[in-house]
Formats: C-alpha cells, sequence, structure tokens
C-alpha cells in the first residue's frame, strides 16, 4: 500500500469532517481506515440527530465545548447546503413545567449571551402554544433557542465521506486497527486487519474506542471512554400532531433530557435515556422495556398528545463516548511525533464536528509546523442520490422516460426506485466500501425505513444487489451477516449425498 | 404521461382483486388491474402448500395452483392489467370520478375511473411493533419475507429458528424450515390460545413434533452480528413476563409470525373512516367505504384465514361497483349500523341496507365452545360447536331475513351466547 500523508482512524462524523477539511489542502494524502463495512455505523449511526444552538455549554467550564458548538452550528448551514444533507432549522424549545426546573432552564439563557447564542428567549403561555401548537398541558414556559436544526447524521457522514472522496481523500473500510507503528518516538502508521498503512499523521478518531486507540499509541494511558446508552422510540410518519420545533426537558447533570423532535425524515423520534455502561460493553446497543418505557412516559411531558404505541415502527439504541469529566481530548502529541487524538467527542460532537475539524487542522499544521496550501480545484458541493419521493408526477415521468429503472419501484412505504439502489451501490462503490450491505443501501436511500421496516422490500433490494454484484441471493450481507445461509436445492443434494454415500461408493 | 379512462380502476393484483376483475368484467364494465409486482397473483405465488379453495373450487388445493384457476380465467377474459405499477396517489375528484396515478416503467399513467376497488392486501406486523427488545442483529425476519425467501428464491434463512407468535404463515414457515433440513426449536405465542388455524396447529406443529409454548414472549433478543438466542419468559393473566421464569433458546433466526394489518395508506391518505377493530376502513354490505365508488377487498378490507374469503369479497366490491355505475351511485337510503355484541371482536360490513344478501364475516374474542351465534333483532340464531379467535365466523344472511327488521331500527347486533 501507499504511503499517506494522514490516516484518519474512522469514518465517522468527526473523522469524515476531518477528511474533508484536510481534503481543501495540497499535500494532504489523506486515508480513513474504519472497521465497520461502512461509514458512520458507529456513534454518529444513532443519536438525537440535533444541531445543537450551543446555550448549553457552559463556557468556564468547558470552553472548547462552548465555542466549537456555536461555531459547528454555523458551518453546517453552509455544509448542508454543499454537500444536499437533509437538514431543517426548526428552534428548539426546552421546555419547562414547574419553578426548579424554570429556575434552571433560564441559566441557560446567560450561557446564550456567554457563548453569543442569538434570540435565546424565555416564552411563555400563548406565545408559547403559538410556536408550538402541539406541546403539552404541564408546559409552563420554555427556553427558545431558534438557531437549533435537526439533521440526518447517518446521511451527513455519507455526504462528508463522498465530497472528501471526491477531492482525494481514500477510505479503508473493514480495517480494525490492531496497533500504531512507533519508531523513534514518531508515528509511522497504523497495523489494521488489512494490513500495515503507512502515514506521518495518524489522527485518532474513533469514536466509543478512542481511548483504547490513544493506549495503542502510548499516551493518555489513565484516559478511559465509558459508554452511554440512549434508548429512542421512532414513530410512523403518518401521525398527528407532530411537533414542530425541537422539543426536550430540561437537562440534568448527565443528560441533555429527552427530547421529541420530527426528523427530516417525517418520523416522530423520542428519546433518549441516559445510561452509563461498563467500560467493555461498547458495542451493547441493546433495548430494553425500562428504557422505552421511560422514553415514552418522559415524552408525554413535552406533547399534548403522544402517538399510540401501536405507531411505532422502530426501537433502537445509541452509544455516546462520554470521557472522563465531560472533556474533549483534543491534542497533538510531539511524543510520539504526529499523533493525534479527537477523542470522547460527546454531545454536542455532531454539532461541532466541521469546527472540530478545522480546529484539529489547524491544530496538526501548527504542531506540526505544516504549511496548508489551498488546493485550487478543490471541490466544495456534492449532489444528493436523485430520488422520486417528492417530485411531482411529470418530473417522475421525466426521469422514468431517461431511465425506466426509476418506473420501477422496490421499496413501497418509501417510493424508492430500482434506479436509486442502483444509484447507491455505486456511489457506495466509488468511495470503496467492500460489502454492499442492505443497512448502507437502507441509510442512503430509506429501503425498508418506512412503517412495514422491510418485509415488502428487502428482499427487493437483495435481488438488485445480487444482480448487480453477480453474487449469490443468499450471499448479500444485511448487516454484518448474509441474508440466507444458502440455497434449499443445494442444502438438500447435500443432504441427500450425506445418506446415499456409502451406496455411491 | 398517459391518460386513461375505466369504469374501475382495481388496486392488487392478488386474489381479490383478479376476482374483482373477473367478476366486474362478467358483469359488463370495463376494469383495468393494477399491480406492483411483476405478475399477478399476490401471495398466493409463494404458498406452495395445500388448504387452498376448500370453499370457493370444493378442492383442497395448493396456493399455486388455486391463483392459477383464477388466473386462466382472468386470461380467458381478456381482463386489462398494469405489472409493475406502483399506485403513487388516488385523487377524489368528484362523486363519479376518481384518479388514479400509476408509476410503471413505461412512465406515468393516470387513470381515470368512476370506482376504485382496493385490494392491495396486507403487510406483516415487524419485531418493534410487537415490542420485542434486545439487540437488533441480523437473521430476524417476517414469516412472510422467509417464506418468499423459501419458496420463491429457493433460500434457506437460518438453521436453528424460533418463531415468534403462531400465525398462520408462521405456522406453514415451521413445517417448511423442517422439510428444508433446518431446526425449528419453538413456536412462542404470548396468548393462552394458538393465533392460527387448527389445521395448521396440527399439519404443522404436531405432525412434526415442534413445541408451541402458549402464554410465553420473546424478552430479549440476543446477537451482536446475527441472532445468536431468544431470552423466553411465561407471561401472567395481563401478558406480563413473570420474574423468574426466563430461560435461553440457542439460535440464529427469529421468524415474527404476529399477524397482518391491513395495508390502506392511501386509502387513510384520501381520508377514508377506518375501523380500529379490523384496521380496515368502515363498509357497507357492497363493501363500499365512506368514500362513495371506493370499494376495498381481501386483507385490506379484514385480514382473512382463508383466501377463499379473499376472493368473494373482490366478488361483492365488483357488484357493488357494478350498481355504483349503473346508478351513478349506491341507490340505499337507510343504513343500520352492525354492532358488535357479546364476545364479538370485529365484524365486517360494519353497516347494513337490506336490499340484497349480506355476507358477514365476524371473529370472536375469546374461545368459546357449545354456541349460538345470534342476531336477536332478526331472530336469526346458528349453533356452533366451537368459536376460536383466529378462525372466521362466516354467514349470509338473505334478504328475505333482514326485510323483516322495522324499518326505523338504526342497528343489528350480532353476538355469540352460550348455549
Amino acid at each position: 500500500m501507499k504511503k499517506f500523508r494522514v490516516v484518519i482512524i474512522g469514518a465517522g462524523i468527526v473523522g469524515a469532517s476531518i477528511a474533508r477539511i484536510l481534503s481543501m489542502y495540497e499535500n494532504f494524502d489523506v486515508v480513513i481506515v474504519e472497521k465497520e463495512p461502512d461509514v458512520g455505523w458507529g456513534v454518529s449511526k444513532a443519536n438525537t440527530s440535533i444541531i445543537h444552538p450551543g446555550h448549553e455549554e457552559d463556557p468556564n467550564k468547558y470552553p472548547l465545548r462552548a465555542k466549537l458548538c456555536v461555531k459547528g452550528n454555523q458551518m453546517w448551514r453552509t455544509w448542508a447546503e454543499e454537500l444536499e444533507i437533509p437538514v431543517k432549522w426548526p428552534g428548539e424549545l426546552m421546555v419547562f413545567t414547574n419553578e426548579d426546573e424554570e429556575k434552571q432552564a433560564r441559566e441557560y439563557i446567560k450561557l446564550a449571551q456567554l457563548n453569543g447564542v442569538p434570540g435565546v428567549r424565555v416564552v411563555y403561555g400563548e406565545e408559547l402554544r403559538f410556536l408550538e401548537p402541539s406541546i403539552g398541558d404541564d408546559a409552563k414556559g420554555a427556553v427558545y433557542a431558534p438557531t437549533a436544526g435537526v439533521i440526518s447524521p447517518f446521511e451527513a457522514v455519507i455526504a462528508i465521506v463522498e465530497n472528501a472522496v471526491e477531492n482525494g481523500a481514500k477510505l479503508l473500510t473493514e480495517a480494525e486497527v490492531t496497533g500504531i507503528r512507533v519508531y523513534n518516538s514518531t508515528v509511522k502508521g497504523v497495523e489494521t486487519t488489512q494490513g500495515f498503512v503507512e502515514a506521518d499523521i495518524v489522527i485518532n478518531a474513533a469514536g466509543l474506542y478512542a481511548d483504547k486507540i490513544s493506549h495503542l499509541a502510548g499516551v493518555e494511558l489513565d484516559f478511559y471512554i465509558r459508554p452511554r446508552k440512549g434508548e429512542y422510540i421512532l414513530f410512523d410518519e403518518n401521525i398527528e400532531p407532530k411537533p414542530l420545533k425541537i422539543l426536550h426537558t430540561v437537562p440534568t447533570h448527565i443528560t441533555k433530557g429527552v427530547y421529541a423532535i420530527t426528523t427530516v425524515h417525517g418520523n416522530v423520534l423520542i428519546g433518549p435515556t441516559a445510561e452509563d455502561l461498563p467500560l467493555e460493553a461498547r458495542d451493547d446497543a441493546s433495548t430494553s422495556v425500562k428504557g422505552l418505557d421511560y422514553v415514552y412516559r418522559e415524552a408525554t411531558k413535552l406533547l399534548k398528545k403522544l402517538p399510540p404505541k401501536s405507531k411505532i415502527i422502530r426501537t433502537f439504541a445509541g452509544l455516546r463516548p462520554e470521557p472522563p469529566n465531560g472533556q474533549w481530548l483534543i491534542k497533538a502529541y510531539s511524543n510520539p511525533w504526529g499523533f493525534v487524538n479527537v477523542a470522547g467527542i460527546r454531545s454536542p460532537g455532531l454539532t461541532a464536528a466541521p469546527a472540530i475539524a478545522e480546529y484539529v487542522v489547524e491544530l496538526v499544521a501548527n504542531t506540526y509546523d505544516v504549511k496548508l496550501i489551498r488546493k485550487g480545484s478543490w471541490n466544495p458541493y456534492r449532489h444528493d442520490i436523485t430520488r422520486l419521493s417528492g417530485k411531482s408526477l411529470s418530473e417522475i415521468d421525466d426521469l422514468i422516460r431517461k431511465n425506466p429503472d426509476y418506473g420501477e419501484i422496490v421499496c413501497y412505504c418509501k417510493m424508492v426506485s430500482k434506479a436509486e439502489v442502483l444509484e447507491a451501490i455505486d456511489r457506495m462503490m466509488k468511495i470503496g466500501i467492500k460489502t454492499i450491505t442492505l443497512d448502507g443501501l437502507k441509510f442512503r436511500i430509506y429501503t425498508g425505513f418506512g412503517k412495514c421496516q422491510g418485509s415488502f422490500c428487502r428482499w427487493r433490494v437483495a435481488k438488485v444487489v445480487s444482480d448487480k454484484l453477480s453474487i449469490p441471493y443468499y450471499d448479500v450481507v444485511v448487516k454484518k451477516s448474509s441474508y440466507g445461509i444458502g440455497e434449499i436445492k443445494i442444502l438438500w443434494s447435500k443432504k441427500v449425498g450425506e445418506e446415499n454415500e456409502v451406496s455411491k461408493v | 404521461m398517459k391518460f386513461l379512462k375505466y369504469d374501475t380502476v382495481i388496486i392488487g393484483g392478488g386474489p381479490a382483486g383478479i376476482a374483482a376483475a373477473i367478476k366486474a368484467t362478467e358483469l359488463g364494465l370495463k376494469p383495468i388491474l393494477v399491480e406492483n409486482r411483476d405478475l399477478l397473483g399476490g401471495i398466493p405465488l409463494q404458498c406452495i402448500h395445500p388448504g387452498f379453495g376448500l370453499h370457493y373450487f370444493r378442492e383442497d388445493l395448493t396456493g399455486t395452483q388455486f391463483i392459477t384457476r383464477l388466473l386462466d380465467k382472468l386470461e380467458s377474459l381478456k381482463v386489462e392489467y398494469l405489472l409493475r405499477a406502483h399506485v403513487h396517489s388516488i385523487e377524489y375528484i368528484d362523486y363519479d370520478k376518481k384518479l388514479v396515478n400509476v408509476i410503471t416503467p413505461q412512465g406515468v399513467m393516470r387513470i381515470y375511473a368512476k370506482t376504485i376497488i382496493y385490494a392491495t392486501g396486507a403487510r406483516e406486523r415487524h419485531i418493534f411493533e410487537i415490542g420485542v427488545v434486545g439487540d437488533r442483529p441480523d437473521g430476524i425476519y417476517t414469516a412472510g419475507e422467509a417464506q418468499t425467501l423459501m419458496d420463491i428464491y429457493g433460500v434457506l434463512p437460518g438453521k436453528e429458528i424460533v418463531i415468534i407468535g403462531s400465525g398462520d404463515v408462521g405456522l406453514i414457515m415451521a413445517r417448511r424450515f423442517t422439510l428444508e433440513g433446518a431446526k425449528v426449536k419453538a413456536v412462542v405465542e404470548i396468548l393462552p390460545y394458538p393465533g392460527g388455524l387448527m389445521r395448521n396447529i396440527l399439519q404443522c406443529l404436531v405432525d412434526f413434533n415442534i413445541p408451541l409454548l402458549l402464554q410465553h414472549t420473546v424478552v430479549r433478543i440476543v446477537g451482536r452480528k446475527r441472532v445468536e438466542k431468544v431470552v423466553v419468559a411465561k407471561v401472567d393473566e395481563n401478558l406480563r413476563p413473570i420474574d423468574g421464569t426466563e430461560f435461553e433458546i440457542p439460535c440464529d433466526t427469529v421468524v415474527v409470525s404476529a399477524g397482518l394489518r391491513p395495508n390502506i395508506d392511501l386509502l387513510e391518505k384520501l381520508g377514508v373512516v377506518v375501523d380500529p377493530s379490523t384496521g380496515g376502513p368502515v363498509v357497507n354490505e357492497y363493501l363500499e367505504t365512506s368514500i362513495p365508488g371506493v370499494f376495498v377487498a381481501g386483507n385490506a378490507l379484514v385480514i382473512n384465514d382463508l383466501v377463499d374469503y379473499a376472493v368473494e369479497q373482490g366478488e361483492i366490491a365488483a357488484e357493488g361497483a357494478k350498481v355504483f355505475v349503473d346508478n351513478g351511485g349506491m341507490p340505499t337510503k337507510n343504513w343500520k349500523y352492525v354492532k358488535k355484541g357479546r364476545n364479538i371482536r370485529l365484524v365486517v360490513p360494519q353497516m347494513i341496507g337490506g336490499e340484497r344478501d349480506v355476507v358477514i364475516y365476524a371473529r370472536v374474542a375469546q374461545p368459546e365452545r357449545n354456541v349460538f351465534v345470534e342476531i336477536p333483532e332478526l331472530n336469526f340464531r346458528m349453533f356452533h360447536f366451537g368459536v376460536r379467535p383466529a378462525e372466521m365466523i362466516r354467514f349470509k344472511i338473505g334478504r328475505n331475513i333482514l326485510n323483516k327488521i322495522n324499518e326505523n331500527a338504526d342497528k343489528i347486533t350480532i353476538q355469540v351466547k352460550p348455549r
């Protein structure tokens, strides 16, 4: 494998954003190594999807978090537009139901002023109900932060990686880092399950595993990331009423409160819980009756009418990387020279990601005395997949005339055509994904995202993948395992063969 | 874009839709059948097991045989149909004018019609809808999806299988898995009685020594990549798991067979009144919904346990469409509401005019033995040895009986009473 200037460990929102910023400059051969088959499958995939305004960050305790959150919020406006990432900016209401909560909530107005977050104020009664007709009857008032947004986090990672690759970055999936090679107190690259990747600078953006990577590099040996679990409930899009704004309860010392939002895809999402897991439980994204009940109960404080449980289409959990004392660990080391930690990026990491990326690139440039030269050819734009959804009948007709695959609908709930599946596969291959997974397609084109959760479309999409890649149908990978275990007739002939073995001889 | 015009657009090329198309043609209407898959036939295409047609053809056929007979008839009548046609939307333009917008590989078709027969079938309840928690690994399928994989594509989903719910498709798949050499470790049913037909319990489970765990539920699925095991517990009378009764069943595959829901998204968008007990639209005896000229048949109307009923409903809907087209609407003046009496969970139709013979479909809430199914207002009474929620009660009330009811009565009651 060729030598790179920079290797980024982890294709989550942070790693991807750093790759995008680096791809703006000359002389930065970048490779992202990712242990999963696709990008954004760790922390970035399952979270509340909020772009925070920055009024919840205490600049005295967490100056970096506060600064980068506010800046990240601004940067997303540009990034989402350049990269065609689904986003909306409804603003948020931190809802209080009694005087104690009101007092706590009002503290955030002060933080907003310190952080320079515009428009944060308290609203009561009629104005509150005017701003949010679906708000619960118990709501006394709310702290209104108009700059809050909601984004599609997994599509954001996909879009950013696509753009970074377009601008020269590489992606190496299914490559788990097993070691950091250091020689003469200088990093030389990373050992992965796919071989050695040589590089001058190693940026650790490994999310939940960033402490382990740091330890492999021999730094921050007492730094441990605690997985904090959040469980969520997702409702069908076909419900009323949907909250217009981002609603949440008043934060406590460990959580930002339970949210009720309408996602960019039109589903109502409530959650999360906040449960600290043992250090080694970093792949435990299981849901629990207790957790989901808690989420449902808390959300009744926010909404006048919570959708019935029969409208739940999915429940899931995500893990957030919780660093010691809530402090992000962003540091470029001189020993080993070339190793950079971007670790413990807990909330508001999604919001801050573009700003973190800028900060990290400046840090790298300053620490390792790299001259940043802008590429003349850098392309800031990435176009989203051409989708039928949202188009008029005549636009759809035009698309079909050019390509009849648009006229073949494979996913009914989300009206996704075969052409979209094929485009998503092409894009996955283009960024260097080795295994085309049905989950990867789901995050790109929403097949299986609807109320049937794939029972109508999964086998159709798998068929398109099987045909396109010329692989056996049963071998198509869902998430991490194959769709089937084999063909019935082959299994039968094996079985019959075994039984007839004696007679054959 | 192409603009087309028909008397009736039939949406869904499964048994109910095909039967409606045949009947409509026989009655002299000009129908078009719209199907989203690349061939007509619907779910019976993947039903290679017998048990079809005992009522309708008075023969025991497989699903494929059953549907072939209907398709042969459809072809002989030269009914027009569109394949790979996805209905994008339905617009209600006027009392006798509806517009169905369809996406096909040939382009967008805009079909104007006086009536619509909606026969889009059902969708399956999935793992998240039945509240199962735990990990979300690969290896979880709905029973219908597993059936598609095995009986259309010849793919075996897994080796060691636990089936959640005892719906008919799940029971039939339990037998199929076993025949293909996989091991079905258990069928787990939360209720005290099975969800599927008794004949399927016997022919698919008992005959193959597959354990049926009644009053049990899967409390958790465990597996990081693929399913590794399920944790099962006994439930109390409120269907809540009883602490301390948990045990594990190692398996690589979970199949969910927890019932079906009528697939009526487009009708809901159109604003039909939905009956919460059936999950389908409220209809009158012509199977007309609350929107004039829009009819519904098959599993989109009510979840049937026999394909024969779906076919019958398709025919009734076509007769309704004929009445609507001929009269510029339904001539009935006086609808009577059908009330659910003792031990009746659902009933179709929900409104009766009484100008024609009416086929009533009902389900009980609880199993019961030695009962009468009654309509007190009509002095109608019918003996049953036993009624079960899984087995639909179907009977016909003649127009002559319905005529006897007092004209001012606003309802009739269906009820089950012990003998």
